[in-house]
């Protein structure tokens, strides 16, 4: 039976957003007791609702509110408005979302004690470390299926797999496989096996992808514990006198705005949304915004340091055929500065369709250099990198002029590369391009970034109130009752996809909320 | 000459043979035409030879030869529109005032495409250049019916997907 909560009920905990971070917090706290009202800015959508063709499922699925831009990054040129391509719907980003499933590698949790001083970098350790981190890994990885996990098995290699595979073996590349997927390579969980359809960022029309939105959405509705409220665009978070937040004003289905109160309000809408919304909520007594007392809301913004490679061969590869990202190289992952940079980076399979590639392959080209690479799609090959970035306090989320069609100002998006991101870059170029040209290639293109899908470190983490936003917990330093849940909590990115690091961090946040509500400390 | 002129057919029978190809739908007075008929096209608010114009643009800006320009005609329809009208009279006259100069008639009976080209290329940061080329990046690739050109396949639920349907077949690595 799914609930419905009074707006004056002040017993509920209030998570804003349902993607990786919201739709996991609201489920596990849903599963232990605890009430929930989640508030989702976007429509329902599930797998029947999804769309096999770029465009229009952007148009079904994607935050396009707007945004604004600013920074040397090639996007704030070619896509100024679209700083990010993520999903506005119940259950966040995790429609689009390919399913890569890493765990942070142990150093990563320690980034400024392993890297050292970086110029320009605003580095800081986790409060956590991997040993703490394992069992809620664990419990991840079981939520989500993630195959060569577990007694998971990986899934089949597709024809874009196996070139990559070829190519990097021939460099002598060691860990290549078809990588630690949320996706079934055999039914898991009540959902069925991958069919290798192809469309995996389009929404998995098989549901064979793990996503928010028909797993724990649906399943936290069902303890009864658990309301959804979607269109719920939450526009600001209140607070008493005495600095404890006590509920959220939204603008609702009908753009009235409503008041929900609230015990807690655990804040989930991805790394523009969520320093925004703190921002935002600034008021006589937080005139900085609300948990903002060491001015670290909206910096550190870290989008991965990532680019493609495709290459062209002389016979067809068909890449779009089967799952997108099915398939790794993780030799460069370690940290290893004899190569020019601190960190490192992942490998991983990636196609675009036509009209995808079209608008990315690089944006604003023309003529025949551009054209005839398309000539040659059906025998294109391609990877991603996914590496980490360096934190910068100046790459940051701050309040536009511009406002959105509640009137609220929208976020600006600042962001230019350190020079150990460009170097990560150029130096997997290189890789990516030697993999291929090992197995032929006639053509290769550094393709560059596209409008970041990872977000991360706007409210971060840190050990001192005084270096981030919250604390080991995702609590914020300045309210106790207030939660960062979803990836703006990162403290540094490490060369992993991020989602199941937020899915774990997420599991374990729940667990503490329920433990300090019981114990009455909130 | 440009391969796309005006024809002396009547409109009765452009309407016949573009419907029998499925290709675009001619309602007023003014129209294109393939040479060879196959399909055709009418404007209304633009000239025909600004609509030509604008067809041998996209196909500059995005070559690929064997796209037929039916395809390059559907991407730059929506040009033909109040709206537009002033933006296309001064690019289209622009572009030819820059072939006049080269000592061509106008743009489209400059024979060779290196030449339009540098034309192109010579205002790329106008806004005419920038709004036909961002056009045409979704006006052009997102043709359902140019896909299996580029050997593109499209949706494949409906199919059951490539689970058995090739998506290991690769047979030369
Ligand atoms: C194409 C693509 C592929 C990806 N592939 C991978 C991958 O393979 N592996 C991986 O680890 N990660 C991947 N990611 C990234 C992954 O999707 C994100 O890291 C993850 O979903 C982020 O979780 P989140 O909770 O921070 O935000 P989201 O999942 O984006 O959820 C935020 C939600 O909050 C809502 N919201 C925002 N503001 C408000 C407001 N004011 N009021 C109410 N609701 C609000 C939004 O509408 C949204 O639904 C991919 C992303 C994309 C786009
Ligand atoms: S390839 Fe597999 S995971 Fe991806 S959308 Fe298709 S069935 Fe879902």
């Amino acid at each position: 039976m799914v609930a419905k909560f009074d707006l004056t009920d002040d017993s509920v905990v209030v998570v804003i957003g349902t993607g990786a971070g919201g739709g996991v917090v609201s489920n596990e706290l849903a599963q232990k007791g605890v009430k929930v009202v989640a508030l989702e800015a976007g429509g329902r959508y599930l797998p029947e609702d999804y769309i096999n063709d770029e465009w229009e499922s952007f148009g079904q699925l994607a935050w396009t509110d707007p945004r604004t831009t600013s920074g040397d990054w090639r996007v704030a040129k070619d896509f100024s408005g679209l700083p990010a391509w993520i999903v506005k719907a119940v259950g966040g980003t995790t429609i689009h979302w390919a399913g890569a499933s890493l765990r942070f590698q142990d150093h990563e949790w320690k980034a400024k004690t392993t890297y050292g001083e970086i110029e320009g970098a605003n580095l800081l350790d986790w409060p956590i470390d991997a040993e703490e981190m394992a069992p809620w890994y664990d419990k991840a990885e079981a939520k989500l299926g993630v195959t060569r996990t577990g007694d998971r098995a990986g899934l089949p290699g597709n024809n874009n797999f196996k070139v990559l595979e070829k190519g990097a073996k021939a460099l002598g590349y060691e860990e290549v496989h078809t990588g630690r997927m949320a996706i079934n390579s055999a039914d898991y969980d009540d959902r069925m096996a991958c069919q290798q359809t192809g469309f995996c960022f389009q929404g998995c029309k098989w549901g064979a992808k793990w996503s928010a939105a028909y797993t724990d959405i649906p399943r936290g509705e069902a303890t009864g514990n658990l309301e959804v409220r979607d269109h719920a665009h939450v526009a600001r978070i209140l607070h008493d006198d005495s600095g404890k937040v006590t509920g959220v004003e939204y603008f609702d289905k009908d753009g009235n705005l409503q008041m929900q109160k609230a015990r807690i309000v655990c804040v989930a809408g991805n790394s523009f949304e969520s320093p925004r919304l703190l921002l935002n909520s600034a008021s006589e007594m937080f005139p900085n915004g609300l948990a903002n007392s060491s001015d670290q809301v909206g910096r550190n913004y870290m989008r991965h340091m990532t680019g493609s490679v495709y290459a062209v061969f002389d016979k067809p590869v068909r890449m779009w055929r089967g799952t997108t990202m099915a398939g790794i190289v993780r030799d460069e992952a370690r940290h290893d500065p004899s190569r020019g940079f601190v960190g490192g980076y992942e490998l991983e399979t990636l196609s675009l369709g036509i009209p995808f590639m079209a608008a990315f392959l690089n944006p604003g080209a023309w003529g025949r250099s551009f054209t005839s690479a398309l000539d040659s799609y059906e025998n294109m090959a391609g990877l991603w990198i996914v590496g980490e970035d360096m934190p910068q306090a100046t790459n940051r989320v701050t309040l536009s002029d511009v406002k959105d069609q509640w009137g609220l100002p929208v976020a600006n998006v600042n962001f230019s590369d350190h020079p150990n991101d460009v170097a990560m870059r150029n130096h997997a170029y290189a890789q990516g391009e030697a993999i291929y040209n090992a197995v032929g290639a006639t053509r290769t293109f550094p393709t560059p970034p596209y409008p970041s899908t990872h977000n991360l470190g706007t409210n971060r983490m840190s050990e001192k109130p005084e270096d981030g936003v919250c604390n080991k917990w995702g609590q914020t330093h300045d309210i106790a009752n207030l939660f960062i849940s979803d990836g703006s909590q990162f403290t540094t990115g490490a060369a992993e996809n991020p989602t199941l690091t937020i899915v774990a961090l997420a599991i374990r946040q729940a667990d503490f909320i329920a433990r300090e509500m019981a114990a009455g400390n909130i | 000459m440009s391969k796309i002129e005006r024809q002396g057919l009547t409109r009765r029978a452009l309407l016949a043979r573009s419907v029998a190809a499925g290709a675009l739908v001619v309602t007023g007075a003014g129209f294109l035409a393939a040479p060879d008929a196959a399909w055709a096209m009418e404007v209304s608010v633009i000239s025909e030879h600004q609509m030509a114009t604008l067809i041998q643009m996209a196909r500059d800006i995005y070559p690929h030869d064997r796209i037929a320009d039916q395809f390059y005609a559907i991407a730059v329809k929506g040009y033909d529109a109040d709206d537009k009208k002033a933006l296309v009279e001064e690019g289209v006259a622009a572009l030819d005032a820059a072939a006049q100069a080269a000592g061509h008639a106008d743009y489209i009976s400059m024979g060779w495409e290196e030449d339009r080209v540098s034309i192109l290329q010579a205002m790329e940061d106008s806004g005419f250049f920038q709004t036909v080329r961002g056009g045409l990046v979704t006006g052009l690739y997102n043709q359902k019916d140019v896909w299996p050109i580029f050997g593109y396949e499209g949706e494949s639920f409906s199919k059951g997907g490539y689970i058995e349907r090739g998506f290991d077949d690769i047979n030369w690595l």
